[in-house]
């Protein structure tokens, strides 16, 4: 019998591994269809990223009352996951709390640090699932989230609860810690007080297999999820852009071409290849901005800050950040599919993102500010733009006259260059 | 009012410590140019060795580039830098957040390397080093005042504190607004917004801003940018308080206080 479950549980968690490894794959060749781009400069100022943004939340403490409920979740995952390698031990090898003989007394302390933090995770989950679904937070009833998004909160806010509860449940049920129970799962031991042993030991068991395979279900559920920023804010965070964020990333493809118009002699001879301006779909953007679109959680801070989406326009930055993730999923899926990325007339721009909102963008950078993931939705929206005026000359009328006024009067009106100092006369 | 051109310098032989980029807004717009002359007239004031490029002045390219537009962007910072260069420019001041940003971080991999400062900053700098001194008695003195900080001056490069600074240095009573600093919100001008109609929506930007600056009590909305302080007046206009509320640049507050010092004299 104890074979069996070994056997068993092996098979589960290779299958739950293959998926999972599967899956990520399948995201790290959608995130390369990106552009190249070297970000491995100054390692130093990266690791410092990564400690601060990724695991010390430095952005989330922007308001610090939420920061300490999501640290709560975030520092329990860890921890608690810890634990998880004991289950898997003895799933494994068919023990029984392996770590409790060779840890002694210090044990005990360890599952009980756990237990409190298990506590503390149920209370801030059911603080987040209230904040969500009761007051109805402006940045959580948006329609961005409409249909699945909003579930995918839902599921994984209500999976965290569960994973905690089954572990309570599985210390509470133990009959082999029952006359030296721990702290928290002691409270809730009296209820199975008129319970045989027998039976204690199997609700013990079946918590014991519930809460690992809903482990592992949990995480093979991350690539299809939101929830994947618990792995991918690191990479992010260590990847983020160093330089200031009102840095537009320069075009030396165009910088080039001026230059050549303008000195002819320094010109290369021959055909020059034709370069694309600009981004129109996925495969246009950075390796940086689908790894972005991957890493976000869709919390909404940046929509929040958003001056434009705050008056009523259609633009929100969010939203740019998970049509980017659903058209490189779609155009995975195609890849997969086809051997190759085979055209199916759509494109980020127009099929998922409108011109509309990509005019209402200010460049405040107030959205790449709020991110605590170092997502940056403004260098997106800036590549769109590049393509629809240089690759299409799709501008609004008043554009093209301040285009036009640059170009022959060196300023954006018509005035004449001569007055540029007439300013000093009065 | 006398502001010598690079032009004029060279042919003296001489070579000025500063040079005061006066940009678009700030040559053309008829309610920018006072924030242009406040400024020069702090300058002429303080005796600091300047020029301006005067005709030779043309587009940053911001609006451009932060539209798209990315050749005509190049095509002006090609000639910018041509003649930046080629008047040997170290230093340069501006009145405007866009090309302060567009010089500090956009024009050196394009080859044009100089030490940039905002005209906050400048002004900061002239008050701690005491060239500006105001009264005790200044017009601003126990003036509700708010500060607007302008995403190209603040998010964008981190100058948050030096025109708060200066407002301080008037003994006014600075006043935030809730959202402030890095949370500050745009007034709806960046991005070349400023150069077209809003899209549609359900209120403009400019009056979402300055409601909330209005909010404060303030009867003195301080903008550093002059595109900020059209945005911002016409924000004031459009809840008809432009006779209670003022929107100036610090620039244009420090040269008021400068002229109150002249006629206590």
């Amino acid at each position: 019998m104890l074979l069996i479950a070994q056997v068993l549980f092996i098979i589960v968690l290779a299958l739950a591994t293959w998926l999972f490894s599967k899956n990520i794959v399948q995201i790290r060749r959608n995130i390369l269809l990106g552009v190249e781009e070297d970000l491995t400069d100054q390692p130093q100022k990266r690791w410092r990223n990564l400690l601060l943004l990724a695991f010390g939340q430095k952005k989330m403490f922007r308001n610090p009352l939420v920061a300490v409920l999501h640290f709560i979740v975030y520092a329990g995952f860890i921890i608690i996951n810890i634990e998880v390698l004991e289950i898997i031990l003895d799933g494994i090898l068919g023990t029984h709390r392996l770590f409790r003989e060779p840890l002694g007394s210090f044990y005990r302390f360890v599952i009980n640090f756990f237990e409190f933090f298990a506590i503390g995770v149920i209370a801030a989950c059911a603080i987040f699932l209230i904040r969500r679904n009761v007051i109805k937070l402006k940045r959580f009833i948006s329609k961005d989230l409409d249909g699945w998004p909003r579930s995918d909160a839902n599921y994984i806010l209500i999976a965290e609860i569960t994973l905690m509860s089954l572990f309570l449940i599985m210390n509470a049920t133990d009959p082999t810690v029952h006359n030296d129970p721990f702290v928290v799962s002691g409270i809730i031991s009296p209820l199975f007080s008129g319970v045989s042993t027998e039976t204690l030991h199997t609700i013990e068991r079946t918590a014991w297999w519930i809460h690992i395979i809903g482990i592992l279900a949990f995480l093979n559920y991350l690539p299809y999820s939101k929830h994947l920023h618990i792995l991918l804010a690191f990479p992010n965070a260590y990847y983020a852009r160093l330089e200031p964020m009102g840095k537009l990333d320069n075009m030396p493809s165009v910088q080039n071409e001026v230059k050549y118009a303008m000195e002819p002699e320094t010109a290369p001879t021959g055909e020059s290849q034709p370069t694309k301006f600009g981004a129109k779909d996925v495969m246009d953007l950075s390796w940086k901005n689908l790894l972005d679109a991957y890493a976000c959680t869709e919390c909404g801070r940046c929509t929040a800050a958003c001056p434009a989406n705050m008056t009523g326009k259609l633009l929100s930055p969010r939203k740019i950040m998970m049509d980017t993730r659903d058209r490189l999923d779609e155009v995975g899926k195609n890849i997969k599919k086809n051997g190759q990325f085979v055209p199916d007339n759509k494109s980020l721009l127009y099929d998922f993102i409108t011109e509309e909102e990509l005019r209402a963008c200010t460049t405040c950078q107030a959205c790449v500010q709020e991110c605590p993931v170092s997502i940056s939705p403004l260098d997106i929206i800036v590549q769109l733009r590049r393509s629809l005026i240089m690759e299409e000359s799709k501008a609004p009328q008043e554009w093209n006259t301040m285009f036009s006024n640059i170009e022959n009067n060196f300023a954006p009106w018509k005035f004449n260059p001569d007055e540029r100092d007439e300013w000093t006369k009065d | 009012m006398k502001v010598p051109t690079m032009a004029e310098l060279a042919a003296e032989g001489k070579t000025p410590e500063i040079l005061f980029w006066v940009g678009c807004a700030g040559s053309y717009d008829q309610r920018a140019q006072k924030i242009t002359r406040a400024f020069a007239t702090i300058l002429n004031h303080c005796g600091v060795s300047y020029a301006i490029l005067g005709k030779e002045e043309m587009c940053t390219g911001d609006p451009a580039r932060r539209a798209g537009n990315e050749f005509l962007f190049q095509m002006m910072a090609y000639q910018n830098i041509k003649v930046l260069n080629g008047y040997g420019i170290k230093k340069i001041v501006t009145i405007c957040p866009h090309g302060f940003n567009i010089f500090k971080n956009e024009y050196p991999e394009l080859g044009g390397n100089y030490e940039v400062l905002h005209h906050t900053v400048f002004l900061q700098q002239l008050i701690d080093e005491g060239r500006v001194v105001f009264s005790e008695d200044n017009a601003l003195k126990g003036k509700k005042i708010t500060y607007h900080d302008s995403c190209y001056l603040g998010r964008s490069n981190g100058v948050y504190e030096a025109p708060r600074k200066v407002l301080e240095a008037f003994n006014a009573e600075v006043v935030e607004m809730a959202r402030n600093r890095s949370n500050g919100l745009c007034c709806g001008a960046g991005g070349a917004q400023f150069f077209k109609e809003e899209e549609k929506g359900e209120k403009r930007i400019n009056v979402e801003r300055s409601d909330e600056a209005m909010g404060t009590g303030a009867t003195v909305i301080a903008s550093a940018c002059p595109y900020c302080n059209t945005m911002l007046t016409d924000g004031v206009k459009n809840r008809e308080k432009e006779n209670t509320v003022q929107v100036l640049d610090i620039a244009e507050l420090v040269a008021q206080s400068l002229q109150s010092k002249n006629n206590s004299k």
